[in-house]
């Protein structure tokens, strides 16, 4: 029996947070657990991409990447991001 | 005009030829940067190959410096459009640093004193392609530019050619690095201008 369900069914709960603007999110960094706002990172634009570091280890939380036609956003070093769901 | 002689006309055509493709020429070494510039030591520096069998060779900087010293001179292509001619090194080959090493790997990575990653073929950093390098133009390699030392790889997009060197190491399969494994091209030849990852 097929255990699980395609990625489809994340668009009902994720359009919830993916509209509002992300530098009000909660991140937590996944190297020290600081917790704080995205807008509170330290970020590098200088660089091939743009790098947000945690303000208190310096670990790479998120890493953007644009293209002419792509974005790549990595959060790897992240162990989540938490949004307000709008209205509640 | 008759300030245009023939030979300067010859010349900045030649010039042109060693531009990549959506490349503009620049006499200055503009910094970038993913991080904090980290300050090391030539006391506390120190550089490894680590084969794919495990095995470890290790040089400090005293020994690196008692190594074979080559000056290449390379043109260099950053991935945010600039290239810059003729620029020169002062370094240990490659294929210096591997002569005593029992591989077969057809990987390498290379890493960083601030934990930066970057992937290439192994076939790329033999055969006089690519140092360890610590003078830029005479000088020893300022800390902004990756000093004490830093990888040089010309011939690839110069993410390639990371800052604050302290390893490579040899795998048998590919292991993304920091910038591969974010979008950017996995291989990353200026020429074919292998920016980015394609496909969907």
């Amino acid at each position: 029996m097929n255990d699980h369900i395609d990625g489809n069914m994340l668009a009902g709960a994720l359009w919830q947070v993916f509209r509002p603007d992300i530098t009000a999110a909660q991140a937590r960094c996944a190297g020290c657990g600081m917790v704080g706002p995205v807008a509170g990172l330290t970020v590098y634009a200088d660089a091939p991409g743009t790098v947000a570091r945690c303000v208190r280890c310096e670990q790479v939380n998120l890493q953007l990447v644009q293209s002419p036609t792509d974005l790549w956003l990595s959060t790897t070093g992240l162990s989540f991001l938490r949004f307000r769901i709008p209205g509640q | 005009m008759s300030g245009l002689t023939p030979g300067f006309r010859g010349h900045r055509r030649i010039e042109s030829d060693r531009v990549p493709p959506g490349q503009y020429l620049t006499e200055d070494f503009p910094v970038l940067s993913a991080g904090p510039t980290p300050s090391i030591g030539t006391d506390d520096w120190t550089f490894t190959v680590v084969a794919e069998t495990g095995e470890r060779h290790v040089w400090d900087w005293r020994q690196f410096a008692a190594l074979p010293q080559e000056t290449p001179t390379a043109d260099i292509h950053c991935v945010t459009r600039w290239s810059k001619l003729d620029t020169t090194w002062k370094g240990v080959s490659i294929d210096t640093l591997l002569a005593e090493v029992d591989t077969t790997a057809d990987f390498a990575v290379v890493h960083t004193f601030d934990g930066y990653t970057t992937n290439m073929p192994f076939a790329d950093i033999t055969d006089g392609q690519a140092w360890v390098v610590t003078e830029y133009e005479g000088e020893p390699l300022a800390a902004e530019h990756g000093g004490p030392a830093r990888f040089l790889l010309p011939h690839l997009y110069f993410w390639k050619s990371a800052k604050w060197v302290s390893a490579i190491t040899l795998h048998d399969e590919d292991n993304p690095g920091f910038w591969e494994r974010a979008g950017y091209h996995d291989y990353g030849d200026p020429w074919l201008e292998q920016r980015y990852q394609s496909g969907w």
